[in-house]
């Protein structure tokens, strides 16, 4: 899956004082696994999960995934 | 599930059971077909089906005696379909050929003696199951008593053409076959696997079988074999008087020929053949009487026009009484018996098996309407509630499913709702009152009222119980949860005396009445009745009453409600579905959380009955229905009026935040009112004050998203620093996970508190996360 749909630039680490970089996230659900491009800190790993992206496709396979 | 126990649900459904008119024709052609394809004009169609049961179709559908007509259901409400006379104009327009299919060849060789109805049916059955097929008549030409018949019935040429069918399909016919010898019985069963002799044919030796007492060859009328072994007969000669009669004969004796080839056995599982009591229940109920429609030339019968409107007449005969009445049931596009299998062969992993099981067992809001309503008490509920239980042994449910839900439980029966006490003041508790987890989260004023009322009126003292019945862990099918709910209930119960219990929720009611049989239990309204109501109460005006489905088995309670609005002075409408047969608001079962798409549709058909404001008595269909836009009064809004007497129905509806809120402040104001005491420990994130406005706080109700949720969050993305910060607007985002979601939450600091921009959740977790820049 690559759902990389938000600039990084926009959201930055405020711990850490950095802009998100792309990098990869690893979900699992209901025994799956799944990596998906992101925007991540490079320094504390803190991710960015978009609301487009969590309460659209990652709702629909949350849904494919529990009436399996 | 269990094989066995499969079958016991599948056999409680009767849908797929045949209509009247197919179970009485003698050979169950598919009539309900039939009559639908002439209906539709689709005559190839409806030929097509005709000779998928039929033998030789443009003879038999001109001249069968049609006994189908007699059982017709059409025939209770005016007169039956006028099926023989729809058959004949079938055969009669449509030209096109009808090949019946075949199977393979088997090198198997049948003999047939003589060539009436019976014989040219065991020859048609035999030659279609791929035997080898000769057919010995003695006379000139095949069809026996048939040419007998009328011409305007069966004409000659369409007799002619019919006959050379068997050629078509492989048959040898000797004509003029010397049947007549002393051994031709003895030689046919010698040189053929099996031997059939119609007993309409002239001129057949028959000196080798045994008669019965009038003198006729003794034929056993299950199997039609003879005395002797192999061999095989039927028909009389007066079979055009019922042509279906000697079809059905010619049939059973081709079935038991090819039985015996193959070493099956002849007598066992027959029981089906021929005519037969159906078990399909049809309901009749608003099927207005209509009588056959009469053909404008008699002798030439109908005409495509007339035949489509007596076809319309069909009533098309099927049960789904359960579908009709259960908008989930409908939904799914199937009905009972195929839900079971499904659910089965889900369950056992049958390859194949559809994904949508899941969701089918946890959309059944559990109301029991659908076995009210079934001839045969099929409880689609129980069928899921059992399959929920097995879904959880298998560690195969959903979280999603119920989680929301289960969250609420535990939330009241935890220190922030639950509570046990007697009346303030005394030590022991003749009644004990349980308002329900779900009417103190939706009118927790209300209930303080009640409260006051009760200990005013009654004596010997009024404890207060407030917790949750458990509901959400059964229909969830965690009977962990459930049954630690019942537990503690039983043992507070206990604790305080072993009062009579003064329920206000007929969920609650419905429960505690299977779980927990020792309590005595009274429902709020019957007590209310006995004490009359407070002098505050509201005026009611016309209100249609809408039952909860939990009521569906306590008549009492229903008349008890309506006794009281009558004295509240409201002139009460009845729904079309009430009494026994109430509707669920989506809430039970867990509907609204499994399917909450479905759950909008159950509301929406329940506000289609009537225009006229609703009451309810169910905290959940009241917040349910209000949640939809339609004017709903609970009946403790008119008997104990907060802020609500000038318009009862105006109160909006309660949301899952704002329930848990006023639970919690319902159980503190208790204690420091009637107790003296100061409540409650709060926790960390309880303390972040958060605003959230009204359009955002309408997402998270749909998203299901507690503020409760959102104070944990913000506390967290403060406490740990841990959160995203937008470069444009300075806003925060932070994202944190308590149980099984996690919740993201924008947020903006404004003095000491927080104003919440937006929150989304999802459920699958972040395990791990890493960058690709060096
Ligand atoms: S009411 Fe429903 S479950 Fe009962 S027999 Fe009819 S279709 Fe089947
Ligand atoms: S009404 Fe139609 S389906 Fe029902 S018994 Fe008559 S022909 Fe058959
Ligand atoms: S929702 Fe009610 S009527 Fe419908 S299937 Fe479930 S228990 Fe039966
Ligand atoms: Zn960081």
């Amino acid at each position: 899956m690559s759902m990389c749909e938000q600039d990084p630039a926009t959201w930055s680490c405020d711990r850490c004082a950095v802009a998100l970089v792309p990098g990869k996230v690893e979900f699992s659900y209901m025994g799956g696994s799944f990596k998906v491009d992101l925007p991540v800190c490079p320094d504390c790993g803190l991710v960015l999960v978009p609301e487009e992206l969590a309460v659209g496709r990652m709702a629909d396979a949350e849904k494919i995934l529990e009436d399996k | 599930m269990e094989p066995n126990e499969l079958r016991e649900w599948e056999q409680k459904c009767i849908q797929e059971e045949p209509p009247q008119c197919t179970a009485a024709c003698p050979i169950h052609l598919d009539a309900r077909l039939f009559v639908r394809q002439v209906g539709e004009g689709d005559w190839g169609g409806a030929l097509k089906t005709l000779a998928k049961t039929m033998p030789f179709p443009r003879i038999l559908g001109r001249i069968c005696d049609h006994p189908c007509e007699h059982a017709c259901l059409r025939g209770e409400a005016g007169e039956p379909i006028a099926i023989g006379a729809l058959e004949r104009l079938c055969v009669e327009t449509v030209q096109q050929r009808v090949v019946p299919s075949m199977l393979p060849r088997k090198r198997l060789a049948i003999a047939v003696v003589g060539s009436g109805l019976g014989s040219l049916t065991v020859a048609w059955d035999l030659l279609r199951k791929g035997y080898d097929l000769t057919l010995f008549e003695p006379g000139s030409r095949l069809g026996g008593s048939l040419w007998s018949l009328p011409e305007n019935i069966l004409p000659p040429e369409v007799l002619s053409a019919e006959l050379e069918l068997l050629t078509e399909l492989g048959a040898t016919v000797e004509l003029f076959a010397k049947v007549g010898r002393p051994n031709t019985v003895v030689t046919l069963s010698e040189s053929f696997a099996a031997v059939y002799i119609g007993l309409d044919t002239q001129g057949v030796n028959l000196n080798l079988l045994d008669l019965d007492d009038q003198g006729a060859v003794q034929v056993d009328p299950l199997t039609m074999a003879t005395s002797r072994t192999g061999v095989f007969a039927g028909g009389r000669a007066d079979d055009t008087k019922s042509p279906i009669a000697a079809v059905l004969a010619g049939r059973r004796a081709a079935t038991s020929i090819d039985r015996f080839v193959t070493n099956v056995s002849m007598e066992s599982g027959r029981e089906k053949e021929g005519p037969y009591a159906t078990l399909l229940y049809t309901s009749l109920a608003g099927v207005a009487p209509l009588p056959r429609i009469a053909a404008a030339n008699p002798a030439s019968g109908y005409n495509a026009e007339e035949a489509l409107k007596e076809a319309g007449r069909c009533i098309q005969c099927e049960c789904l009484e359960c579908v009709k009445v259960c908008s989930y049931l409908e939904k799914f596009k199937g009905y009972p018996r195929k839900y079971a299998r499904e659910i089965y062969n889900n369950e056992r992993m049958v390859p194949g098996g559809v994904h949508r099981a899941n969701l089918l067992v946890n959309s059944c809001s559990n109301c029991g309407l659908c076995a009210t309503v079934c001839p045969n008490d099929f409880h689609m509920g129980e069928l899921c509630h059992d399959a929920r239980l097995s879904m959880v042994a298998r560690a195969k449910m959903p979280p999603a499913a119920h989680e929301f839900a289960l969250l609420d439980l535990e939330f009241s029966s935890s220190d922030k709702f639950a509570l046990a006490r007697h009346e303030p003041g005394l030590t022991a508790s003749r009644y004990l009152f349980f308002p329900s987890c779900q009417l103190a989260g939706s009118a927790p004023g209300q209930v303080s009222e009640a409260y006051g009322f009760l200990r005013q009126q009654l004596s010997g003292g009024v404890g207060l119980m407030l917790n949750c019945c458990g509901a959400p862990g059964f229909w969830a099918g965690r009977d962990d949860l459930f049954y630690a709910a019942i537990r503690t209930l039983r043992t507070e119960w206990h604790a305080l005396g072993e009062p009579v219990m003064i329920v206000a929720c007929s969920s609650c009611l419905a429960i505690f009445r299977e779980q927990l049989p020792e309590i005595p239990l009274v429902s709020l309204w019957e007590v209310l009745e006995q004490t009359g109501l407070p002098n505050t109460a509201a005026e009611a005006g016309r209100l249609a009453v809408v039952d909860p489905c939990s009521s569906r088995l306590d008549p009492a309670v229903q008349k008890s409600v309506r006794r009281l609005l009558e004295r509240l002075g409201a002139a009460i409408e009845e729904l079309p579905l009430h009494g026994d047969k109430p509707e669920c608001c989506g809430f039970g079962g867990l509907m609204a959380n499994a399917n909450p798409a479905l759950a909008r549709e159950v509301v929406a058909r329940r506000l289609a009955a009537s225009d006229s404001d609703y009451l309810a008595y169910c905290a959940m269909c009241r917040d349910h229905f209000t949640a939809a836009g339609k004017r709903t009064t609970h009946l403790i809004d008119l008997i104990f009026p907060v802020e609500t007497r000038e318009d009862p129905a105006g109160r909006p509806a309660t949301g899952w935040s704002l329930r848990h809120e006023n639970r919690a402040r319902l159980k503190e104001a208790l204690l420091k009112e009637l107790w003296g005491e100061a409540t409650v420990t709060v926790a960390e994130y309880e303390r972040r004050r958060v605003e959230i406005p009204p359009d955002v706080l309408a997402l998270m109700e749909a998203r299901r998203i507690l503020v409760a949720d959102v104070q944990r969050v913000i506390e967290y993305g403060e406490r740990t620093g841990n959160r995203l910060r937008s470069e444009e607007n300075g806003l925060c985002r932070a994202y944190f996970r308590p149980h099984r979601v996690t919740f993201w939450v924008d947020y903006r600091q404004q003095g000491e508190g927080f104003i919440v921009a937006n929150a989304y959740c999802h459920r699958m977790e972040i395990v791990r996360s890493s960058h690709e820049h060096v």
